[in-house]
């Protein structure tokens, strides 16, 4: 049974509507690759998961009905998101950002440090004062201390230096390796999401246009649709 | 020269105690009194800061709960010292001149008001807040004008300052003794509540109630459990106040009132720990000096308030650190 489900979800912003039928599956456990071209609607089914914006179909996580629950009772559910801008708490220091954001299960601040070094040697820096590499991996750790069982990265790589994302492409294939969480990820890096990901999803114009299995995303369907 | 934050906190805490020590060897009991008046005023603005400085709301009608404390101490002193009942509807009392039963019943009343007044006001933000908090402190105002049982706009003296057990706290030293063991006791409290878990998520939800959310914070849950902690301490300070000055009048609930601990807060550093103390310790310093020479003092505090938003914007800890800022 999946974990995330949106079946026909459209979403907008005020009168612009932006998601005219996006339909998604993500099983526990599995990765699931977001993609499309720009503007044509990732950021919004992000933002609809997470309940940041008004949407109608079926949008569910572990069976319950998001649409009755605001932000951070999704969030306390299991979804943890890795927005997009990184945006940590830019006045607390690493060590303050992940604490904030903590609840109970296996992630703390000694994993994420496990899986970051670099947070744990900068715990006591302000999140302000970190590069942007740093910050992302803040962001990406920061949501692991919610204990999701589904994390939802946000174009986590975007604008970052080749060696920090593939620092954070490893960081992720281990979280599918060692963890059983979940990964919903929004990315246009088609050879880091091929190593990564078992499945796939393609939004054009804010609508699902091809879902499968990663293997089965042909060179002519992703230069279609991704244009890569 | 940059200077620790820490280095400054011990020095402002060390500055407090040995001033009336040495008012005390030298006998003038006027400087006690006169600190102890700061020492209060920062127990309140302490009160304001933990919404103010670290959740974000700027609260403009504080005074609320510090005039609720001062009444608090007033009524339960008053049918004290009258030998009158005090009718609460469920129970009667004869009041009681006892400190420790007064600062319990100024900090749950002024915590019960604090929740209904956050469940209401907290549904906004920005000027909104202000203006609601400013109005709620309108409304306390005029009620305790109108409130004729304890003194309309005359409000209640009360003969004797209450009762402390094993002191004398008529002794201007020892009731500043009180004082002060309370306030460091709230520091300590404020520090602690900072730096924990929840301090933190307020901090964050203060940057960013979006980011907040998203990692499964409630803002609306976390400012409300924020505002109803910071109206009990601002409620103690304001039974302290009433039991000072052995008065308490509408005065305690004015919107000026309000005003005057957010610029205390101002000019020590908004979020800082230390901030609300040399806020109230240069405050009560200008009204001391400056008021001995013109009516007009405020004059002088506002010229170093736009000073302060002007050119330091950490107030005076932000001035003598570098660093704009507060953190924990």
């Amino acid at each position: 049974m999946s974990l995330l489900i949106l079946e026909g979800v459209s979403a907008s912003y005020g009168d612009s509507q932006t998601l005219f039928g996006v339909d998604l599956s993500v099983a526990p456990g599995e990765v699931t690759a977001l993609m499309g071209r720009n503007g044509m609607g990732k950021s919004t089914t992000v933002k609809t998961i997470c309940r940041m914006i008004r949407s109608e179909g079926v949008l569910t996580f572990d069976g319950q009905d998001l649409h009755a629950l605001p932000s951070h009772k999704v969030a306390r559910l299991g979804v943890g998101l890795v927005p997009e801008g990184r945006r940590c708490f830019k006045d607390l220091t690493v060590r303050e950002n992940l604490i904030a954001a903590a609840r109970p299960g296996e992630w703390d601040f000694a994993k994420v440090s496990a899986l970051f070094p670099r947070l744990g040697e900068r715990a006591g820096q302000r999140a302000a004062s970190l590069s942007g590499g740093e910050q992302q991996m803040l962001a990406i750790g920061r949501a692991l201390m919610t204990n999701p069982r589904l994390l939802v990265l946000d174009e986590a790589t975007e604008g970052l230096a080749p060696i920090i994302r593939q620092e954070i492409w490893a960081a992720l294939a281990r979280l599918k390796a060692e963890t059983g969480v979940a990964i919903l990820v929004v990315d246009k890096s088609l050879k880091e999401l091929s190593a990564v990901c078992d499945s796939a999803v393609l939004l054009e114009r804010g609508t699902t246009v091809w879902a499968g299995p990663m293997a089965g995303l042909t060179p002519d369907i992703s230069e279609r649709y991704v244009g890569v | 020269m940059r200077v620790d934050e820490r280095m400054i906190n011990t020095v402002v805490i060390a500055g407090l105690l040995a001033l009336p020590l040495y008012a005390l060897a030298v006998d003038e009991p006027f400087t006690i009194t006169l600190v102890t008046r700061a020492v209060i005023l920062a127990l309140a603005a302490v009160g304001l800061n933990i919404v103010l400085g670290i959740g974000g709301m700027v609260s403009f009608g504080h005074a609320v709960f510090f005039g609720i404390g001062g009444y608090a101490m007033g009524i339960l002193a008053y049918h004290a010292q009258t030998f009158t009942v005090l009718d609460l509807g469920l129970f009667t009392t004869g009041g009681t001149k006892m400190m420790p039963v007064i600062w319990l019943v100024a900090m749950v009343v002024s915590a019960v008001v604090a929740l209904l007044i956050g469940v209401l006001s907290l549904r906004t933000s920005g000027v909104y807040f202000i203006m609601i908090t400013l109005a709620f402190g309108q409304m306390f105002f005029y009620f305790a004008i109108s409130w004729a049982q304890y003194g309309g706009e005359d409000g209640v003296s009360i003969y004797v300052r209450n009762s402390f057990p094993g002191l004398n706290t008529l002794v201007p030293i020892q009731f500043f003794g009180v004082c002060f063991v309370l306030l460091c006791v709230v520091l300590f409290l404020v520090a602690q509540l900072q730096a924990s878990p929840f301090g933190l998520a307020l901090n964050g939800t203060r940057q960013s109630e979006a980011r907040a959310q998203a990692v499964g914070l409630n803002p609306m849950r976390l400012k409300l459990l924020a505002f109803v902690i910071s109206g009990a301490v601002t409620g103690l300070a304001g039974a302290l106040f009433a039991d000072l000055n052995r008065f308490v009048s509408p005065s305690m609930f004015s919107w000026q009132l309000s005003g005057e601990l957010i610029v205390l807060i101002i000019i020590g550093g908004v979020g800082r720990l230390i901030g609300p103390v040399i806020g109230a310790s240069v405050f009560v310093t200008l009204e001391h000096f400056l008021g001995g020479l013109t009516d007009f003092w405020h004059v002088y505090l506002g010229v170093i308030l736009l000073c302060i938003v002007l050119f330091g914007r950490g107030g005076i800890i932000g001035l003598l650190t570098g660093q704009e800022g507060a953190h924990v």
